[in-house]
């Protein structure tokens, strides 16, 4: 195994990913204070604007750069990377906080029962403790708009399902390992689907048809099944 | 009023794509785009194209289409396809002239090759989603109604004033790939030992038959981890060589996702990810690690060859016999 839970301290390593995208590695972990550093990354290369870089895309640990080769170099890229780096050390980009109204009843809580039993806990439990909690956008994928949330409070940890169940609705709320998701389309799915938001989080129609940027903090704010079908 | 070409038959995989669907990565939206770009990108520059306009990407299933309303200019080629129109057998790439009613086929030959090309002059006429006309069927967005092309569907053209020349398309860059696929190792080599790095360079790989636009499974000698193969997700590109758990690769092609969480052996070079992409399922690919530069050097020679104007053989060269034997034997 190589070195792993390289933490934020450490200098960060560029991997080639092929000659068309470089890796800002600053770790291999999920670890908020890495992450912080991913964004403040994400948010200078943007703004640096360097020609023939043509997209970023943060992860919970790393970087991607993704650069025409034609107009960029490697070495080039990478040296414009470590000097704006060495401009973000200390950089904590502030997250914008997001409340996402949820309903955490039937019919919309699919398998909040299955949870609690699962964890020996009764529902009422489940739903104050995760909507105590505030998550942290790690990165999208997946599928499209397929968010991926962290972390869940230890309690509500649940295995991922070892098959997958029928698939959930659009703005579903599911919870597996230490993650959430809230997914922008349906999908079937090895998650436990504990709620769901009115919200699109994902709409073409709209200006801006996702909802959320990486970095965002979401807080979930319950509401009753009548509120739920206002919104809708 | 203008043309368009009516699908009178088409397989499940035949789909509308431009040079792909770039800035939402972040957000989990694949590039998608052409499979070849390059057989792409040879027919946009011979009818004048913008670089980026929509074509259709043909799978082995095949397509029929018919010209309708007024005449149109295509292009097709890519993969030593066998093109007829109105049953007349056409070189495997080249431009033409449709006439309203007259019909153009393609089917796959009998040899080698997955993806073929067809551009119309102006290239196809879909509104963008997302800033891009490609189809990402899995996610229904892209092309006509983010679905896969079937027959009764009309195809306009976007307005050109250019008038290129009618012919066949002679080019190295579309015929059979030959030798080895050239890798890029990383950004997760470490995560394998040296023996399955040797491995995956020396021996030879089939394609399985689980392959499609999102990705290729290799079949052939397992490929080791030398700790644990789940890792925390990070960043995906076009060609990424991902190893799970099985230790059979999985290279990930246009309709790749964005970011993914098993270790990375290395990134197939831009240059041969085309080649790559028209290996068909049961054929052997062997493998060549390159450098970054080196890698780098092969695409900018790609580019340096397409900037170079394509012979063209006359109309009367297309539709005869001999350099139609002369220019499929030598690929199909």
């Amino acid at each position: 195994m190589p070195a792993s839970g390289c933490g934020p301290s450490q200098r960060p390593r560029f991997l080639d990913a092929g000659e068309s995208a470089l890796v800002v590695e600053f770790g291999r972990i999920v670890e908020p204070a890495l992450h912080d550093r991913v964004l403040a990354l994400d948010a200078a290369v943007t703004k640096a604007r360097i020609d023939g870089v043509i997209e970023t895309v943060p992860t919970y640990r790393s970087l991607m750069v993704h650069y025409d080769p034609r107009q960029l170099g490697r070495e080039e890229l990478a040296r414009k990377v470590q000097l704006l780096l060495a401009r973000t050390t200390s950089v904590t980009i502030a997250p914008a906080r997001r409340n996402v109204p949820a309903c955490f009843q039937l019919p919309y809580a699919e398998d909040l029962t299955e949870v609690a039993q699962r964890l020996h806990v009764d529902e009422a439990h489940i739903v104050e403790r995760f909507t105590q909690a505030g998550y942290r956008l790690y990165m999208y994928g997946f599928l499209p708009g397929f968010a991926y949330l962290g972390r869940l409070p230890h309690e509500l940890e649940i295995p991922r399902r070892e098959t997958p169940r029928s698939p959930t609705a659009i703005g579903a709320v599911q919870i597996a390992g230490e993650q959430v998701v809230i997914t922008g389309v349906a999908m079937t799915t090895g998650w436990y689907m504990i709620g769901r938001t009115p919200l699109r989080v994902f709409d073409l129609e709209r200006e801006t048809p996702f909802l959320f940027d990486v970095g965002d903090e979401i807080v979930f704010e319950p509401i009753d099944a009548a509120t739920f079908e206002r919104f809708s | 009023m203008s043309g368009r070409l009516r699908v009178l038959s088409a397989g499940p995989g035949e789909t509308i794509q431009d040079a792909g669907r770039y800035g939402y990565l972040r957000y989990g939206v694949v590039a998608s785009g052409p499979m070849d770009w390059i057989a792409y990108e040879i027919l946009n520059r011979a009818l004048e194209n913008p670089r980026d306009a929509a074509a259709i990407e043909i799978s082995r299933a095949g397509i029929a289409v018919a010209c309708e309303a007024a005449p149109l200019v295509v292009a097709f080629g890519g993969g030593g396809f066998i093109w007829e129109r109105s049953g007349a057998r056409l070189s495997t790439a080249g431009i033409v002239r449709l006439e309203p009613g007259e019909h153009l086929r393609a089917r796959a030959g009998s040899s080698w090759g997955n993806w073929t090309y067809l551009a119309i002059a102006g290239g196809i006429d879909v509104p963008r989603v997302l800033g891009s006309r490609s189809t990402y069927a899995r996610f229904a967005i892209g092309g006509i109604e983010g679905r896969a092309l079937r027959a009764g569907d009309a195809l306009a053209a976007c307005a050109s004033d250019a008038q290129p020349q009618t012919g066949a398309l002679l080019t190295p860059l579309l015929e059979r790939p030959k030798g080895s696929i050239r890798v890029v190792l990383g950004p997760q080599d470490d995560y394998f030992t040296d023996e399955a790095r040797a491995t995956f360079f020396t021996q030879a790989y089939t394609i399985s038959t689980r392959f499609d636009r999102m990705g290729y499974w290799l079949e052939g000698p397992r490929i080791t981890h030398s700790g644990g193969f789940d890792i925390v997700s990070d960043g995906i590109p076009l060609g990424a060589i991902q190893v799970p758990g099985a230790g059979q690769p999985l290279v990930l092609m246009a309709d790749h996702q964005a970011t993914g969480g098993y270790p990375k052996l290395g990134t197939v070079a831009r240059a041969d990810i085309g080649a790559f992409a028209q290996h068909r399922p049961g054929e052997n690919v062997r493998f060549e690690a390159c450098t970054v530069d080196a890698a780098r050097r092969a695409l900018l020679d790609v580019y340096a060859s397409l900037e170079r104007p394509l012979s063209r053989a006359s109309d009367e060269a297309l539709a005869s016999s001999n350099l139609i034997g002369g220019v499929i034997s030598a690929t199909d």
